[in-house]
């Protein structure tokens, strides 16, 4: 007894994560965590996704269920599970069933090294990125027999074309990914890392977010990055494989019910998983922001009372929105839930402010609200553009990304040894 | 193989034996399908994604208007036109109405003339509005139909003032109109010409120089001017095409000689220019409308027409200009209070014959890009 209880709290002293400490304990604790709380994330997504798209496009959305449609995504979870599993009678059953546990399974590996803080991950490897890559590429492989198993026309158009354009954008994403591992190797033991805790920390010690190294080679690396991850997870203006007014909607359209849902779930998690890249590659990770201009353990204070602070704002809007709810006796239980759900998170808020809570939330809140960010750019992508026709994409991967990237990659390499080069140049000239 | 460039049309005959060659994919498109506005069947052959042939399969919403006419007085008649193009309902209402008043010799007075031009201008608005809300919509942006669905309700709203309906509308009645425009209409068309211009502005920003708006739609669906003569198509796809042809000014009808307005043409006859002529044509609408409103004479809102109509036997063919091209009405007389045979020459319908030649050797993207710009309206095109 006492030796698990000593095995559970050897880890809190460590400054690892538990995957790196072999602490399995914690490791399944840190799995159920990241689970539940993508889960939540995706849920969140899919309301926050609804709502804003519709204030884009002058409507209000989902307004019916709950206050405000908050229980809206909870009311479409229900359905889809509540609805018939039809499988096509032309269907390949067995592959068409996998399909979709491929596809998800890919999208939640990868949270096994995304790192929400120095030691908030569910393990460290030293081939993170490399991992990452890997993992979400495998998602392709369930989109591809999804659409084949279906034995239907526009489900293996929209396959072929999610196979082809992930396939094409995975190369230009490995070369921006590439040129910001080269920067981690930009200190005095010249020694890179592509462990995802050690990318950040490489960031830490250079004091600079790779996103603004060898300016402006690092800016070029990120939006190469942040054009195919878009492409990768397959969403507007590069959502051919499921393009709605062409192909109904592509690799899924034959899937209904909770294998549905997979498939969504999956799309959710994947653009939060391509998110979590960029911001732990170029935008610093778990770091807060300004950490030279505004440094100091001052402005550490003032940075580390932003969660609490978020948690607030979110319950005072809970607040206005309640006292702005109509008065009428029937909209009593949304009013009375809608304030309940305020107090809910004005709690929240206030613990965060408590000390020891505050430092350990820090790093995971800014992590979030760097992924938050993207993920509100992906929204405002759809809600913007036209989509691209095949060709043209294809055309922007290998013709405009490919080059553009094979040429930062160069270049990030000889100005990264640029004293090394010099030095070679001088002696030769000796 | 038979090569495919010289096949006239997908033969279904062939189907057979081309859909075992693996080059080849036979794709049924609609009648539900998003983006076949409606129910629009288009049987694909392609290759990989491009297409190689298609043919369009037509009727599924087909209710028979031409043969319900000879049962109906040309009065009862009336309201079945507006059901043909529901979205352009008072362009086709003023289209029947001018060519039995052509049979019967008359004219509608100055003032209803007025307020028919002003109606329709508006209609062609809103049809615009409508076109350009699912085109962008089929090639991906999904923002503009709402902001073209707030606009239009405000032209709705005035229909529904006007005569108590927003969609088929009835608005004109044979010798002129049935109701007197009600108190404050000049001042609501003022009023949605200042609200509507801004709008279109903003339509224009989200697409005009949107770069993948211009690459799907630039050097799409090309049409040239011959091909778009020698098939019949009328309407803006024409006038993209570079021929300057528009009936409110090559055969003016109601009293369009009277108003000063431009007819935009574009020159390459792609998707882009089709885009570009339609915006052009909703500015110089509200030219138009403008004018009238400013115009519109006091007097009479309705000719003398008898209470039973007999036109003199006889045939009429009158054409008007229409949102989607030229809208015809062939009507024969016997003499007797039903037409002998009506006949509609309806846009829609003619223009989707060139459907097939401007889809040849693109992507299955592009032919629902052309389907959208081509403004067709399956109730028109079955009838």
């Amino acid at each position: 007894m006492h030796s698990i209880v000593e095995y559970i709290t050897s880890y809190l002293q460590s400054n690892q994560t538990p995957g790196a400490a072999g602490n399995f304990a914690w490791a399944t604790i840190y799995i159920l965590l990241v689970f539940v709380g993508l889960s939540i994330a995706v849920i969140c997504m899919n309301w926050l996704e609804r709502k804003i798209l519709a204030h884009m496009q002058v409507r209000l959305g989902p307004m019916r269920v709950g206050p405000h449609g908050l229980l809206q995504p909870i009311a479409d979870a229900l359905k889809l599970l509540l609805k018939e599993d039809i499988i096509p009678a032309e269907a390949d059953a067995t592959v068409f069933w996998i399909a979709p546990f491929i596809v998800v399974l890919a999208a939640f590996t990868v949270f096994v090294v995304v790192p929400f803080g120095p030691t908030h991950a569910i393990t460290d490897m030293n081939i993170g990125i490399l991992f990452m890559l890997g993992v979400s590429s495998l998602a392709v492989l369930g989109i591809v027999t999804a659409g084949w198993a279906s034995n239907s026309h526009y489900p293996l158009i929209g396959a072929l074309r999610s196979s082809a354009q992930m396939v094409s954008y995975e190369v230009a994403m490995g070369l921006a990914v590439v040129s910001a591992i080269m920067m981690t190797s930009a200190n005095a033991e010249g020694t890179g890392t592509l462990s995802m805790i050690g990318i950040v920390q490489a960031q830490l010690e250079q004091h600079e977010w790779f996103l603004f190294k060898y300016f402006p080679l690092g800016i070029v690396a990120f939006a190469i990055f942040a054009i195919a991850m878009v492409a990768e997870t397959n969403r507007a203006p590069f959502d051919l494989p499921e393009a709605e007014s062409e192909l109904t909607a592509g690799f899924h359209t034959e899937y209904s019910g909770f294998r549905w849902s997979l498939f969504f779930l999956a799309e959710y998690s994947a653009m939060i998983a391509v998110s979590s890249i960029a911001v732990t590659l170029w935008m610093g990770g778990w770091l807060r922001p300004f950490p030279n201009a505004l440094s100091g353990p001052t402005w550490d204070l003032v940075f580390s009372l932003f969660p609490g602070l978020t948690f607030l704002f979110l319950a005072a809007l809970c607040f206005y929105s309640t006292a702005r709810m109509p008065k009428h006796p029937l909209f009593r239980i949304q009013t009375m839930g809608l304030a309940g759900f305020g107090v809910v998170l004005a709690l929240i808020g206030l613990i965060l402010f408590w000390g020891p809570a505050r430092t350990r939330i820090e790093d995971i809140y800014w992590f979030s609200a760097k992924v938050a960010g993207f993920m509100y750019l992906y929204i405002w992508y759809r809600g913007t553009f036209p989509r691209y026709r095949f060709d043209q994409l294809m055309k922007v991967g290998w013709k405009v990304l490919l080059p553009t990237g094979l040429a930062l990659l160069i270049l990030t390499a000889i100005v990264g040894m640029r004293t090394e080069i010099l030095s070679m140049f001088q002696e030769g000239l000796r | 193989m038979t090569d495919p460039k010289t096949l006239s049309s997908f033969d279904l005959d062939t189907a057979e034996k081309t859909y075992l060659d693996a080059n080849e994919l036979v794709i049924n498109m609609g009648p539900q399908h998003p983006a076949t506005h409606g129910v629009l069947r288009v049987i694909l052959r392609l290759d990989g994604e491009k297409v190689l042939g298609l043919e369009c399969v037509i009727g599924y919403l087909h209710r028979g208007v031409e043969k319900i006419a000879e049962n109906r007085t040309y009065t009862m008649f009336n309201p079945y036109v507006d059901r043909m193009d529901y979205v352009a309902a008072v362009s086709n209402g003023l289209g029947y109405c001018e060519a039995v008043e052509k049979l019967l010799s008359v004219e509608a007075p100055p003032r209803a003339q007025y307020i028919r031009v002003i109606l329709t201008e508006l209609n062609r608005i809103a049809s615009h509005q409508l076109w350009l809300g699912t085109h962008a919509l089929d090639i991906g942006a999904i923002t503009p139909l709402f902001y073209t669905f707030r606009d239009r309700e405000e032209i709705l709203k005035i229909f529904e003032k006007y005569c108590g309906a927003r969609l088929t509308t009835h608005a004109f009645r044979i010798g002129g109109l049935q109701y007197e425009a009600y108190d404050g209409f000049e001042e609501d068309v003022r009023k949605f010409c200042k609200f509507v211009k801004p709008k279109i502005d903003e339509y224009e920003e989200l697409l005009t120089t949107n770069r993948i708006w211009l690459e799907r739609t630039k050097g799409v669906g090309v049409i040239s001017g011959k091909d778009c003569i020698a098939l019949g198509v009328t309407g803006p796809v024409l006038r993209a095409s570079g021929v300057k042809w528009d009936i409110r000014k090559a055969l003016p009808y109601a009293n369009y000689k009277n108003f000063d307005f431009e007819i935009p043409t574009g020159q390459n006859g792609d998707t882009y220019d089709r885009y570009i002529v339609r915006m052009i044509e909703m500015r110089q609408s509200l030219r138009i409308i403008e004018q009238a409103v400013a115009g519109i004479p006091e007097g009479p809102i309705m000719a003398k027409v008898p209470k039973v109509m007999k036109p003199p036997v006889g045939e009429v063919y009158h054409s008007i200009e229409a949102p989607k091209g030229e809208l015809g009405y062939f009507i024969v007389s016997d003499g007797s209070t039903q037409p002998y045979r009506v006949r509609v020459r309806p846009p829609s319908f003619v223009n989707l014959q060139a459907l097939d030649l401007m889809c040849r050797d693109q992507l299955v993207a592009d032919v629902i890009a052309v389907i959208g710009t081509l403004d067709i309206v399956l109730g028109e095109v079955d009838r």
